[in-house]
């Protein structure tokens, strides 16, 4: 198959095939420059981008949601086109007909949609009640569905954050395809995956996927109207690079109408309009200045994209986020880098548009990539904190290289894999609950297997883990049949239509499943191993408390003896996890991730034989709690590399904040010594850090003088926060956290 | 090899002391009694944690991935020189293990097994404290012949040096002062850079957990102006 719009592009394959990867590897330039061939802003983008900016101050003032259309359902073609400075825009595309007025999906659960517009002041329209009274969402089946004991893990808050009354999100569209296709191939292949179903036996599965290709294909075409509406048509291959960012935006714009999922992650999209900007900077009709303002166009657009959040989930998360994930840079498989100008474009939005959040630029670090490109990574870490990174060279071997990340950590391969996310289950208070026989201690209710509270004047470390075992069993089981309902409900009842359409259809799917307070079971697990752990009972009986007596070696410092149970942790639950089988035969996969919910879990746990306070927060992720790192940031990174990637396939996040004079004398220094300390660390097979270059003073004055800093990002676990969109307890909880200082 | 160490601490990501990203040993003890000193919890040469150079070795090599071309080892305190036998230990398992070794020393003190300590280093931190000996026998309390003897030694072996000093307002802020740094840096070939660091007091609490007074308690920090003005002159 042949198409005008793909003249100067080589290869076969991917023309008589949906391949997107086969496409990038047979045109793309990489680069190995540094970074003085970059384009300012132009007054274009920097006028429009002050009117974002007024537009975000607005929306602060109006206590963080600017506007609701509590009227129309959420969809791709359910409002007007809308513009920020129509004349002015070279990219457009708005979630609604304006910009930061948020729209309604109430598919995920009605109860959501109409809290989240209560809490700003609006009313859900009586229209839409009514039209959902006589639909189910997914949050209605899930809660037909489960069983007494899944909704107290989930009320006692062993089990939290599921996605089971808004969009489960993590699912990344291969948006590319509708840019190199056009909507008219990509819905003619979907046409005949359809068809050759029909000798199929018409079991469960068969049917499903014969309605799911159905509704991908309505879908598609309704993608194809939305365009139309902004006056563009789609049908066909974008023409130029223009085209291909704004088509592969209407991709991601479709889903973002579509669905309101927790993460809502972009891809791997730089290299990929970098071949098209490339062809057409060789045929004269483009400049380096126009190349860089129509990535400043797209990143403005993921910046003002927003979804309608209730209060409660705003303070878990710290803010609205919405995980615009883009992956940028890594290694390809035959050596070369998949570093090309536009990853430096990308990354250099943060000067041209300012430091923030979104989108969540992600670096696939590999020891092998472009030195100038790591320098020129490690300076935009040092000069805006709003990047993380991720070891593609343990990733590559298992996802290829055409993979992204969802969210924060979760890696896919592009349009053949997807996610069933399932959130975190509190490991430190099971521990509680196991050491008190199934009793949990803060919520005051039964759970799990019922024995007596651990007996004597001092916990013994064999019966702990003998005990801390059968509880383990019985949380993997509760929780991988919680997770098998909601994702059966959410393919039910709130399918991801428009990205499902931008997949394989014999797509590969993944579950989820998370962990929060590692570091505080580790350093629990070896006080009561290493000194002597006394528990306090309250009247009834119950440990409320430990009196821990002498030293014990804490997960941070590089000891082998604590962080060993912290590794041996992971493993034990993911094992566990395994030994039930998943909805769609789903592979099971673990993270260490908490976003900014480490603070909640803490408030819902009660003492820890570490020494942690009751309520006191976790530390994020997989870090070590605050301030217990006594041998420097090295050891600290040492220990949490041990967290073997092979055990938690979804991602080990860690937070990593170190003050500009610890990591060097002079800017040169800092680049140079960052890039060596990330050369270091994902040599040792570590997956993912967060950087913050910033001095505590700073948070401090943040914190005081919150309209001093509107813009302030800092990396918190897995994505990037503005400062002052944080709650004050998580404020003080970031400001607690183990800044690595010189001495 | 049985000899053992008093160790202090250890800083793992150490980026001030030293080229590139070093892992620092802090030993433990110190023959003198700097005003200025920061680090009033290593002096006691019966403190510390005692550890073998293998240990010490062991846990540098877990590092050695995040040394780049430049990093390696540096040894601080207290006063190495102190333990001159068991740091000469230290430093020659590293060598072995081609991990770059670097000293931070008063060098007010020299023996024949300082000297063989000399043979396995591959740079010197070495401290000057004042430009006059009187200032250096009232504030350290050692004659100001000793580092530059010490540095006289260092030029003959031709081992690289940095000088450092620490700024201390009234004390040592002057241009003679600094010039006399340069003085040095152009007599003494091996000296390749000069570095000034500001005094800083955070190390207070140090000193009120000792149960000692801060004998610079009541000297300000030097202004960042001066800081420039002074690093101008280098």
């Amino acid at each position: 198959m042949e198409h005008k719009n793909w003249n100067g592009f080589k290869g076969e394959l991917w023309k008589n095939e949906i391949n997107v990867r086969d496409f990038i590897q047979n045109n793309y330039k990489e680069y190995i420059g540094d970074d003085s061939f970059l384009a300012s802003a132009t007054e274009r983008t920097q006028h429009l981008m002050k009117n974002v900016q007024g537009l975000f101050a607005l929306e602060r003032q109006f206590g963080g949601v600017l506007e609701i259309d509590t009227a129309t359902v959420s969809s791709l073609t359910s409002y007007s086109p809308g513009y920020i400075d129509k004349e002015n825009e070279i990219i457009v595309g708005m979630q609604t007909n304006r910009p930061l007025k948020r729209g309604v999906c109430p598919f995920g659960g009605i109860r959501m949609a109409r809290q989240a517009c209560e809490a700003y002041g609006y009313k859900l329209s009586e229209k839409i009640e009514e039209e959902f009274h006589y639909r189910t969402t997914h949050n209605d089946g899930v809660f037909r569905a489960y069983t007494d004991e899944m909704r107290k893990a989930r009320k006692c808050h062993v089990i939290t954050g599921l996605p089971d009354a808004y969009g489960r999100g993590r699912i990344i569209g291969d948006y590319r395809r509708v840019a190199l296709y056009g909507i008219d191939r990509l819905i003619e292949e979907k046409k005949k995956d359809k068809a050759s179903l029909a000798d199929a036996i018409f079991d469960t599965e068969t049917t499903r996927l014969d309605e799911e290709l159905f509704q991908q294909i309505t879908f598609l075409g309704k993608l194809k109207e939305m365009a139309q509406m902004y006056g563009f048509d789609i049908s066909n291959p974008a023409e130029n690079a223009r085209e291909a960012i704004q088509w592969t935006y209407f991709a991601y714009l479709g889903a973002i109408k579509e669905q309101n999922g927790a993460a809502m992650s972009l891809g791997r999209v730089s290299t990929f309009f970098d071949i098209y900007i490339e062809r057409d900077i060789e045929n004269g009709i483009l400049t380096e200045e126009h190349a860089q303002e129509l990535i400043d166009d797209f990143v403005m657009k993921l910046r003002i994209a927003r979804h309608l959040r209730t209060p409660e989930y705003n303070e878990l998360f710290g803010g609205d986020p919405m995980w615009i994930t883009e992956a940028v840079g890594g290694m390809g498989e035959d050596g070369r880098t998949l570093v090309t100008k536009s990853s430096f474009r990308v990354l250099n939005t943060l000067y041209t548009l300012g430091s923030s959040p979104e989108p969540n630029l992600t670096i696939l670090w590999s020891t092998s990539l472009p030195a100038n490109f790591k320098r020129f990574c490690a300076k935009v870490s040092a000069d805006t904190d709003s990047i993380q990174y991720e070891n593609d060279d343990i990733m590559r071997p298992v996802y290829g290289d055409d993979y992204a990340i969802a969210c924060c950590v979760s890696a896919m391969k592009i349009g053949k894999q997807m996610q069933f996310f399932g959130a975190r289950c509190n490991l430190a208070k099971l521990l509680l609950i196991a050491i008190n026989g199934g009793y949990d201690t803060t919520s005051g209710m039964h759970i799990g297997p019922q024995m007596d509270v651990m007996t004597g004047d001092k916990l013994d470390f064999e019966k702990v883990m003998e005990r801390y075992d059968i509880y383990i069993q019985w949380l993997s089981k509760l929780y991988v049949n919680t997770m098998n309902i909601i994702h059966y409900m959410h393919d039910k009842y709130c399918y991801e239509k428009t990205q499902m359409a931008l997949h394989d259809t014999d797509v590969n799917r993944l579950m989820a499943f998370g962990i929060a307070g590692l570091s505080v079971v580790a350093d629990s697990l070896s006080a009561i191993k290493f000194a002597d752990v006394q528990p306090v009972r309250d009247d009834n009986g119950f440990i409320v408390d430990f009196n821990t007596v002498g030293d014990f070696p804490t997960y941070g410092n590089d000891d082998d003896r604590v962080d060993f149970i912290a590794k041996d942790m992971t493993h034990r639950f993911i094992t566990e996890l395994r030994k039930t089988p998943t909805y769609r035969k789903a592979e099971h996969t673990l993270s260490v991730l908490t976003i900014t919910s480490n603070v909640t879990y803490g408030k819902n746990t009660g003492a820890t034989p570490d020494g942690r306070k009751a309520s006191a927060p976790f530390a994020p992720g997989a870090n070590p709690m605050h301030n217990r790192e006594k041998n420097g940031a090295l050891a600290s990174l040492n220990s949490v590399a041990k967290i073997s990637y092979d055990d938690c396939r979804d991602g080990v996040s860690n937070t990593f904040t170190i003050t500009p004079e610890a990591l060097g004398k002079t800017e040169d220094e800092r680049i140079t010594n960052l890039v060596t300390i990330l050369d270091g660390y994902f040599s040792k097979k570590a997956h993912h850090i967060n950087i913050n270059v910033l001095n505590r003073e700073t948070l401090m004055d943040a914190y005081e003088n919150p309209e001093k800093y509107p813009n302030l990002t800092i990396r918190v676990s897995g994505y990037a926060v503005n400062f002052s969109k944080l709650s004050r307890e998580q404020q003080r909880e970031v400001i607690s956290r183990t800044f690595h200082e010189a001495i | 090899m049985s000899l053992k160490g008093r160790i202090h601490s250890f800083q793992s990501l150490g980026t001030v002391d030293g080229p590139g990203i070093r892992f620092v040993v802090f030993l433990q003890g110190c023959n003198l009694r700097c005003g200025c000193c920061h680090n009033p919890d290593t002096w006691d040469v019966a403190g510390g944690t005692e550890y073998t150079a293998d240990e010490i070795l062991a846990k540098v090599l877990r590092f050695r991935e995040y040394f780049g071309e430049k990093g390696g080892i540096t040894l601080s305190g207290g006063e190495p020189l102190l333990q001159s036998e068991f740091s000469y230990e230290l430093f020659t398992l590293c060598h072995k293990n081609r991990i770059n070794t670097c000293l931070d020393t008063s060098g007010c003190i020299f023996s024949d097994d300082v000297k063989k300590l000399l043979t396995v280093t591959d740079r010197v931190l070495l401290d000057v404290k004042y430009a006059d000996d009187e200032s250096y026998r009232k504030y350290v309390g050692c004659s100001l012949s000793k580092p530059i003897e010490f540095l006289e030694y260092l030029n003959e072996q031709g081992i690289p040096v940095t000088l450092r000093q620490v700024i201390i307002p009234t004390l040592n802020d002057s241009n003679q002062s600094v010039n006399f740094l340069d003085t040095l840096r152009k007599k003494y070939s091996v000296v390749d850079k000069i570095e000034l660091l500001p005094f800083r007091k955070i190390c207070q609490v140090k000193y009120d957990d000792m149960g000692i007074e801060f004998p610079f308690k009541d000297i300000s920090v030097p202004s960042k102006e001066i800081m420039d003005k002074l690093n101008q002159m280098l």
